[in-house]
């Protein structure tokens, strides 16, 4: 089985170095003379104030639970697709009560308003 | 061929242990989750090397692309008003220092020393090792009943946490203007300051 | 992989994660941190169900489904631990840990 995967590993390690030859290529060939102006922080035009760090708003992060909840689901079903032939009628109804489950949890998410954004 | 095995162990591990050890080390809470997520890459690329291949892709999705993903947005949202002051650790960080380097050596000791880690069965050919299609089967069997108690864990986990970190519309924060912002920030250090 | 390196060996790295979590959990003050902390320890009993599945009964899935059984822990107990963080900070403006001490006695 390992035997299969060092053509992953020659791509991984091409994927790796690729973005490091144009950023090696910029910082070799590009003229550099910085000057106190070049080097201000741009923020259209006017003079930066405060930090960088701005507040995230609170939605971002209830989408980002929903993102992982029905992530873990994908870990559950792929095993469950690539068996289903083994089980049958019983894999069918056991992974509708596992969706009805969380249908259930989208629908509470949906109808707290959750999922709006505002 | 093993020589090469364990020189990607080696690596790998290196990966692993580095990264985690940045994690508790590094000042900032960003760069702190980013080197999460490279400890969190190596040990899918450890599941890999175990030929757990599944196991290695659940890692990487979850890992790498959920959870990670959840800790930088509650980093973002809880931007400390006065970061880059206060202590990253507790003053007695030392004394955890201590236990854990304690913890390990107990740990350590029964591991290397009088256990027989004998292998007792190994299959004879390759095909034998279990992978998704035997965990599929394994969920609709044996395992039924905590694959069905998972959907309402993660019922509890998505309704809970929406109850927790939810804000009626009336209460949430209306983005503020600049003078605002800094005004409330200068309240802000006063009242740390008066603590 | 099982020829070449030994079972303590990988059992060694998955202690040496365990207490490096260990330690940034007790020792960190921002909460962020702690979880993170928490997810290493959790990562590194995950190591030790796939190292011990590998080397002792590689024809039986049980321990791979117990490591997606503690994914799925995991998950959950990120999504609402950092939920709790997110509410301490709203009412707190604070996400050191000590500085929420309104219930000590």
């Amino acid at each position: 089985m390992l035997i299969n995967y060092p053509f992953i590993a020659v791509f991984f390690i091409a994927s790796v170095i690729f973005p490091f030859i144009p950023l090696i290529m910029g910082y070799l060939v590009a003229p550099k003379r910085p000057t106190e102006g070049k080097k201000s922080t741009y923020e259209c035009g006017l003079e930066a104030i405060g930090d960088i760090w701005v507040q995230f708003r609170v939605q971002y992060y209830l989408y980002a639970i929903a993102f992982v909840v029905f992530d873990v689901e994908v870990v559950f079903l792929y095993p469950w697709a690539v068996s289903f032939g083994q089980i049958g009628v019983f894999a069918l109804i056991a992974m509708s009560i596992f969706l009805l489950i969380l249908v259930a949890s989208l629908i509470y998410d949906w109808r707290k308003g959750a999922l709006e954004w505002i | 061929m093993e020589l090469l095995i364990q020189i990607i162990f080696v690596l790998i591990s290196t990966l692993i242990l580095g990264a985690a050890v940045m994690v508790v080390r590094t000042r900032n809470v960003i760069h702190s989750a980013l080197w999460l997520i490279a400890s969190f890459f190596g040990i899918g690329a450890l599941y890999l090397l175990l030929e757990a291949e599944f196991l290695a892709i659940a890692q990487v999705l979850i890992y790498v692309g959920a959870i990670s993903v959840l800790i930088l947005f509650a980093i973002m949202l809880t931007h400390n008003v006065t970061s880059g002051e206060g202590h990253k650790f507790y003053q007695r960080w030392w004394l955890a220092l201590l236990v854990s380097l304690m913890l390990f050596a107990v740990i350590l000791v029964p591991t290397l020393v009088g256990q027989d880690w004998t292998i007792t069965a190994r299959p004879s050919e390759e095909s034998a090792i279990a992978g998704a299609v035997e965990m599929g089967t394994a969920f609709m069997r044996e395992y039924l009943l905590p694959f069905e108690i998972a959907a309402v864990l993660l019922l509890v986990a998505l309704t809970g946490a929406i109850v927790i970190a939810y804000e009626e519309r009336a209460q949430r924060r209306r983005i503020l203007t600049l003078a605002q912002e800094l005004a409330l920030r200068k309240q802000q250090q006063q009242n740390h300051a008066e603590e | 992989m099982i020829n070449a390196v030994p079972l303590s060996a990988v059992l060694t790295i998955a202690a040496a994660l365990f207490c490096i979590g260990l330690f940034g959990a007790m020792s960190r003050r921002n909460a962020v941190s702690i979880l993170m902390g928490v997810e290493l320890m959790l990562n590194s009993v995950n190591i030790n169900l796939v190292a011990f599945w590998r080397y002792l009964q590689p024809d039986l899935i049980t321990g791979q489904v117990f490591a997606i059984f503690v994914i799925t822990v995991a998950a959950a107990e990120a999504a609402v631990g950092l939920a709790m963080v997110i509410a301490i900070y709203r009412s707190r403006q604070t996400v050191y840990i000590d500085t929420v001490d309104s219930m000590k006695g």
